[in-house]
């Protein structure tokens, strides 16, 4: 067994699989949590943004937030009054 | 103003209360004042790693409830006169432990210690927030193994979250990590995480590497921290820790297997 190992290469253990494995859970963690981290307070701001122009509900702004496979996509969606102006 | 550090992982039987003990003996041996405080309340295990189990008189909890004062409540180390430990209570009410009461608490540690080692409870539930949430450093205790890492990040994203500091937006608390039960031999036949694959995931500055060691049991059996035992591996590797902790550049040691002759492995099983 000794003597077997100096002359065959190392055959892949069990340690490669787990770093492959945790590198995924671990990237799709961080995705989950990145989501509502940051977001809630996005949209209050835009909402205050916006309120400054004209007089919007509470709800009529939406974000959301999506990954794809190389991009991230931040939908903003504002739904105005009948009467936009002050 | 002392430096409060927590010591979590997520995961239980990682090594937290081992490392707590360890660190705040190393401190202490130091010079530096420093309290080491148990948050498991339920379970108090620190009092016996640290070998003051029958000096309990009051604990955290009656502090908080102020049924006694810090004073009463801190156990002075035997064997190093700036060590002092405040034991967990064996109360079964988790929200013991109320925000104002801790921060109370640990705000009067403040004005005599220089560090302040919160033992963190594993899990996410109260106790671990708690013991995080007035952090200015965090070790990261891990053991190369997947639930642990995955735990540690985890325990991540609730430091950089639920703490004092991120909600005042003031320097997030350094986060380090520290390896436990690392076996270079098992690295080695690809059997085990290495120090490298579990700092690529984790992407934490790497405080220091505890090798799997006999020394750790002997030490917990007899109520000593590890660090004392200054013959063994797991004893050194604390020691540097506690150096490196304090800005020394100490190179990392027991990352690698010891050094076999030609001879050895040729006739190795």
């Amino acid at each position: 067994m000794g003597l077997l190992d100096l002359f065959l290469s190392r055959p892949k253990g069990s340690a490669s699989v787990a770093k492959e494995r945790l590198q995924i859970l671990v990237a799709h963690d961080r995705t989950e949590r990145s989501r509502p981290s940051y977001l809630p307070r996005l949209q209050r701001e835009i909402l205050e943004v916006i309120r400054k122009y004209v007089e919007v509900d509470t709800n009529a702004v939406s974000v959301n937030y999506e990954q794809e496979d190389t991009r991230e996509i931040l939908e903003l969606n504002i739904v105005l009054p009948e009467t936009a102006h002050r | 103003m002392a430096r409060i550090i927590v010591i979590t992982s997520g995961k239980g039987g990682v090594g937290k209360t081992t490392t707590s003990a360890a660190l705040a003996m190393g401190l202490a041996q130091k010079g530096h004042r420093t309290a080491v405080v148990d948050f498991d309340v339920g379970l108090r295990n620190l009092d016996l790693i640290m070998g003051c189990e029958r000096r309990v008189v009051y604990d955290f909890v009656n502090v908080i409830n102020e049924e006694a004062n810090l004073n009463q409540a801190l156990i002075r180390d035997r064997r190093c006169d700036s060590l002092y430990v405040l034991p967990a209570s064996q109360t079964r009410d988790k929200q013991a432990l109320t925000k104002e009461g801790v921060g109370k608490v640990l705000d009067e540690l403040s004005e005599s210690f220089d560090y302040i080692v919160c033992d963190s409870p594993a899990g996410i539930e109260h106790g671990a927030t708690m013991a995080m949430y007035f952090a200015d450093d965090a070790v990261v205790v891990t053991n190369p193994e997947v639930s642990s890492v995955r735990d540690s990040d985890r325990m991540l994203g609730i430091l950089a979250s639920k703490s004092r500091r991120a909600e005042t937006d003031v320097e997030p608390i350094h986060e380090y990590l520290l390896l436990t039960r690392y076996s270079p031999e098992r690295v080695a036949n690809g059997e085990m995480l290495s120090v490298a694959d579990v700092q690529e995931i984790l992407s934490l500055d790497l405080l220091g590497v505890i090798p799997e060691s006999k020394s750790v049991l002997s030490a917990s059996n007899a109520g000593v921290p590890v660090i004392l035992d200054t013959e063994s591996d797991a004893g050194q590797a604390y020691g540097d820790i506690v150096a490196r902790y304090l800005g020394e550049e100490i190179p990392q040691r027991f990352l690698d297997m010891e050094k076999k002759g030609f001879f050895s492995r040729l006739f190795r099983g």
